[in-house]
């Protein structure tokens, strides 16, 4: 929800698109049948860039958040910093399978609470409550046109995971 | 999500010297989008065939789907300063590479610039680098999560940006 703004918001180039050609294991797929071999199908994943310093590169890579996607995510959290989670406030049960996945993986990992025209009608404990989510997991509001927003949850995740690592739990 | 790749700035003056070959790289049309927004370096797998629609997209690899070792999808990539050989003999899909990464590019960019599956990106520039043509930097997994000094790093930056 909100990915491809997001990344967009705060990369140095227009986010790129790059796909992976998924086998089809699982009957958890979309119809497929506009693709000619039903083994296979192709699924996107979008990419921004940040030079933070002449020898160093952020990449942010937004991936869609069901299930059935989660195999680019075992590939992704490799030698990553962490996770924002955006959530819609609207589809919160959306953001279930995510929170899963990051707090089984140990990935470090923030939620950002997207706010639709600066308007966040959801105070951050009710999200924290019916996500069942840890007091040690910052959510923070996030508006992911904003430049400045998305920075300050970029900022907040980096934060959150040098705690973690201080405090050894990972 | 975000993952780190960390580039080099050793590497000595320009990059692989090979025929000159104007690429649509070569010069950005604005900082902010340095590549060309929809330019097909190949044609789509629909127009290559007449009775069947699909082209595999794995045709150029050989059929292999495994590259010779593991690319991160944040791995960066730079053409290898070379002595000129003659380079026609490249399946068109590496001269792309070569030319793509006359600068530090990611697997990532590759795929995603070059249209072509991120699989296919990984076994060819995996062989590409056996193969001395260009070089990668990508921080070893076995450190695991990036260091905390790394992370000041990041940290730092982004709140300069």
């Amino acid at each position: 929800m909100g990915k491809t703004t997001f990344v967009g918001s705060v990369s140095e180039i227009t986010p790129l698109t790059t796909e992976a050609v998924m086998t089809v294991a699982s009957t958890d797929v979309d119809d497929l049948s506009h693709v000619p071999d039903k083994n296979t199908t192709t699924v996107s994943m979008d990419f921004g860039r940040i030079t933070l310093e002449k020898d160093l590169v952020l990449y942010m890579f937004g991936t869609p958040g069901q299930h059935r996607f989660w195999f680019m995510w075992d590939d992704l959290i490799q030698g990553a910093i962490g996770a924002v989670v955006l959530v819609d406030t609207r589809r919160l049960a959306d953001s279930f399978p995510a929170v899963d996945y990051f707090e089984a993986s140990g990935l470090p990992f923030v939620i950002g609470i997207n706010g639709f025209h600066g308007q966040f009608p959801h105070r951050s404990n009710d999200v924290r409550e019916a996500l069942a989510i840890p007091s040690t997991v910052p959510i923070i509001p996030c508006d992911a046109r904003n430049r400045e927003s998305t920075k300050a949850t970029l900022v907040t995740l980096v934060e959150h995971a040098m705690s973690m690592q201080t405090a050894g739990r990972y | 999500m975000a993952g780190l790749g960390r580039g080099g700035d050793d590497r000595g003056a320009p990059a692989w010297q090979g025929p000159t070959r104007t690429g649509p790289w070569d010069e950005p049309q604005s900082p902010r989008q340095p590549y060309p927004p929809a330019q097909q370096q190949f044609p789509p797998a629909e127009e290559e065939s007449g009775s069947t629609r699909l082209v595999r997209p794995y045709t150029v690899t050989g059929g292999r789907t495994q590259p010779r070792y593991k690319l991160a999808l944040e791995a960066l990539v730079s053409a290898t300063v070379y002595e000129p050989r003659d380079l026609s003999v490249l399946a068109p899909e590496c001269q792309a590479i070569l030319q793509f990464c006359l600068d530090w590019r990611s697997v990532a960019e590759i795929s995603a610039v070059l249209r072509m599956p991120l699989g296919v990106a990984r076994i060819l520039v995996a062989d590409m680098s056996a193969d001395g043509l260009v070089r990668i930097h990508q921080r070893d997994d076995s450190e695991g999560r990036p260091d905390l000094n790394l992370l000041e790093r990041v940290l730092s930056g982004l709140r300069k940006i």
